[in-house]
């Protein structure tokens, strides 16, 4: 309990620290650089002068903390990836050779290819049928809701929901996971799904597609609101049937959209490490790269080079992304 | 579509979404339930069958002689078998045949005393004489047991489990992490919304490629860094303060691209005619600016709040595994290790965890739409 005072102690100060330091500088600036009070070319040269360093003051923690979180450490694990366990002597390339030979890595390599086939691809496959079913009926606010659920669930909480659902027991006795009762009912012999090599990667992914349709729905459904009513009632008028409208009238105006909701899951799933670890902790061939990642990190006596390689491997898969994404940024904003 | 075919249609409609939504929540129906379930029948019995009665076999010794009674000349030893839930369908006084008798029928014993079980579980041993002997008679039987629910689990995770102390932990790292970030991004995100300066627009695209960077990039050299500054002030690499500063970190580029994204929309003829009047940059911000991106701050305190509750991974790197600092998360995956079989501590436990984001889930889930809305880069 003192631990939780002491967190919102903390919280209260660190809130009033930076209100101190935005308002402290601020006042400081304008006490160095007066503008009101003073005359023609001193105020608007200090006026000036302090519009161009106000926008700094501004940024400058948020730039701080992003450089020390995210863009030194992104320098630092290509640095280190060059490096051996400790992080001292240069090893060059040989971490990333060493990678290329490993049969973990490269069942890593494989089970992530998987998740990046088949998750995005249903998540968002069946965000857009939710989303446009539940379009129609009365009751689709609540359906969405429940749809919805899952994201704020963790994925370590799923992943229990889950294996319960997969739980096994031996042949004869009763099953109480839901999908061994369901096989059993229907005359088939009870698996331990999860053990499963290969076929285990799908019930993982499930988990995912379980937690993310929700989010797909929302903005699908959000975009799907959005077409012109015009481009519809031609079609009706025209003809076309409930397919034709959905398939060639509808979703082709939101291809945008369709694609921010794929690539989001996309890098969502690159990094995807809890429900591999609380599932089967790579066992049974399951592994992912950002599990492999961890394992190197600590388990595997803390080897920091090579699992500085395998964090590089995750940011280069990324990349492409976050190209596009700076793209459409800049094009967006580019009016503004 | 003419009429004659909408109605079909419409129920297909109708049941495939009743079908989708089944199949969402029967997974977190299904935890509850079983959490909710006496701990002997979740271990037998699937949770679907919650509801009907389960039947089992058991054995109970009753009271020694000394507790015999003397009524209207005869000596009697009474009492209850199940104390009170379910209902005996059969019993019997060997072990060669426990389910000899039904309820209400009386049983020779060996030596002229009389059995008696009715079917609420009550029994009477009656005997002519005085009856001796320092062991009670054993009675088998057979008992329906209802369904029964029950918060012992609860109890028992919240008690022995160590869930009570995550739960604390959590809170603890969740909630400054979720309020700090908020005020610094605010600045920034006015800043990049309002405020022309040169190198605005590659400031801008720096935060939205920062969006994706993945977090494994950042564990390795940060876990280094707090390594180094640990050593150098003598004091432990895994504090409180060093997870709360880590949030923030990776939380900042989605709280500044959110509250840019929203501020850039506020109309500028507001902040124009504050402007005239007088009003500073920084008078602009906390007197306008701020009041009016409420619904932009909400949204993003969800997703943070939802985000660091829910994380696993950031917690065990920078807080550690240890037992007095571990949050929910890590909790329930060691449960999972150690307790594994056991479901009634597994799905309590789960659910305490998922409870809280539930709550804020259902209750706010307006501006988390909102922010998801916003939060997403714009397509084409």
């Amino acid at each position: 309990m003192e631990q939780l005072i002491a967190a919102i102690l903390t919280m209260v100060a660190g809130v009033l620290v930076c209100a101190a330091y935005f308002w402290s500088t601020n006042l400081v600036l304008d006490w160095i650089f007066p503008s009101k009070g003073k005359f023609g070319a001193v105020a608007s040269r200090n006026l000036r002068i302090a519009n161009s360093i106000r926008p700094w003051l501004f940024l400058a923690p948020a730039l701080l903390a992003l450089t020390l979180y995210l863009v030194y450490p992104v320098v630092q694990s290509v640095w280190l990836s060059l490096h051996g366990r400790g992080g001292q002597n240069f090893v060059g390339l040989s971490n990333y050779s060493w990678m290329i030979n490993d049969g973990e890595f490269r069942q890593s390599i494989f089970n992530n290819f998987l998740w990046l086939l088949v998750v995005p691809a249903l998540s968002t496959f069946f965000g857009l049928i939710i989303a446009a079913l539940t379009d129609r009926i009365w009751w689709g606010n609540i359906a969405k809701t429940l749809i919805f659920m899952p994201m704020a669930i963790s994925f370590v909480g799923a992943a229990v929901i889950w294996k319960f659902i997969y739980d096994y027991r031996a042949a004869g006795s009763e099953q109480i996971g839901l999908l061994n009762a369901i096989v059993v009912a229907l005359g088939g012999e009870p698996q331990a799904w999860i053990t499963l090599p290969f076929w285990n990667n799908f019930f993982l992914m499930v988990i995912l597609i379980w937690i993310q349709t929700g989010f797909a729905m929302v903005i699908l459904s959000a975009a799907l609101r959005g077409i012109p009513e015009e481009t519809i009632e031609a079609a009706v008028i025209d003809g076309a049937n409930g397919w034709q409208i959905f398939f060639k009238i509808m979703v082709p105006q939101i291809w945008g959209t369709i694609a921010v909701v794929w690539t989001t899951i996309t890098i969502l799933v690159l990094k995807v490490f809890d429900i591999v670890l609380a599932m089967t902790n790579g066992q049974w061939q399951s592994q992912v790269l950002a599990n492999l990642m961890f394992d190197w990190m600590f388990r595997g006596g803390g080897d920091f080079g090579r699992g500085a390689a395998i964090a590089v491997v995750i940011m280069i898969l990324v990349v492409p992304i976050m190209i596009w994404n700076i793209r459409n940024a800049t094009r967006e904003s580019g009016g503004h | 579509m003419n009429p004659s075919r909408r109605s079909p249609l419409t129920w297909a409609v109708h049941l495939s979404v009743l079908l989708l939504v089944l199949l969402w929540t029967l997974p977190t129906a299904g935890l509850l339930i079983s959490s909710l379930r006496d701990k002997d029948q979740l271990a037998v019995s699937g949770w679907w069958t919650a509801l009907s009665s389960s039947s089992r076999n058991a054995v109970v010794r009753a009271p020694s002689a000394e507790d015999q009674v003397e009524r209207d000349g005869k000596f009697v030893i009474s009492g209850n078998l199940l104390e009170g839930r379910g209902e005996v369908s059969a019993f019997g006084f060997s072990s060669r045949e426990p389910t000899k008798f039904k309820p209400g029928e009386t049983a020779e014993l060996n030596d002229g005393e009389r059995l008696t079980v009715q079917s609420d579980g009550s029994f009477e041993i009656v005997s002519d004489q005085r009856m001796e002997g320092s062991r009670g008679q054993r009675i088998f039987f057979t008992a329906t047991t209802p369904p029964r629910f029950t918060l012992d689990n609860y109890a028992e995770v919240l008690s022995a489990a160590g869930i009570g102390r995550s739960f604390l932990n959590s809170l603890t790292v969740a909630v400054p992490s979720t309020v700090i970030p908020i005020l610094i991004a605010a600045f920034a995100a006015y800043a990049l919304a309002w405020m022309p300066f040169p190198g605005r627009a590659v400031l801008l695209a720096v935060v939205v490629g920062l969006l994706v960077v993945p977090l494994q990039m950042s564990l390795i050299p940060l876990l280094q860094l707090y390594n180094g500054v640990g050593a150098f002030f003598g004091v432990s690499a895994k504090t409180y303060m060093g997870i709360w500063l880590a949030h923030t970190g990776f939380g900042l580029p989605l709280a500044i691209y959110l509250l840019r994204n929203y501020m850039a929309g506020l109309p500028r003829e507001i902040m124009e005619s504050a402007r005239v009047d007088g009003a500073s940059d920084f008078d602009i911000f906390v007197k306008i600016i701020l009041p009016l991106s409420f619904p932009a701050l909400a949204s993003f305190a969800i997703f943070q709040f939802l985000w660091t509750w829910n994380d696993l991974l950031v917690a065990i790197v920078f807080l550690g595994a240890g037992d007095d600092k571990l949050v929910l998360t890590g909790r329930l995956v060691n449960l999972l290790g150690s307790r594994g079989g056991n479901w009634e501590i597994l799905t309590a436990s789960a659910f305490i965890t998922i409870v809280v984001p539930l709550i804020v889930f259902f209750a706010l889930q307006r501006y988390l739409v909102r922010g998801l809305l916003a939060g997403s880069v714009k397509g084409g």
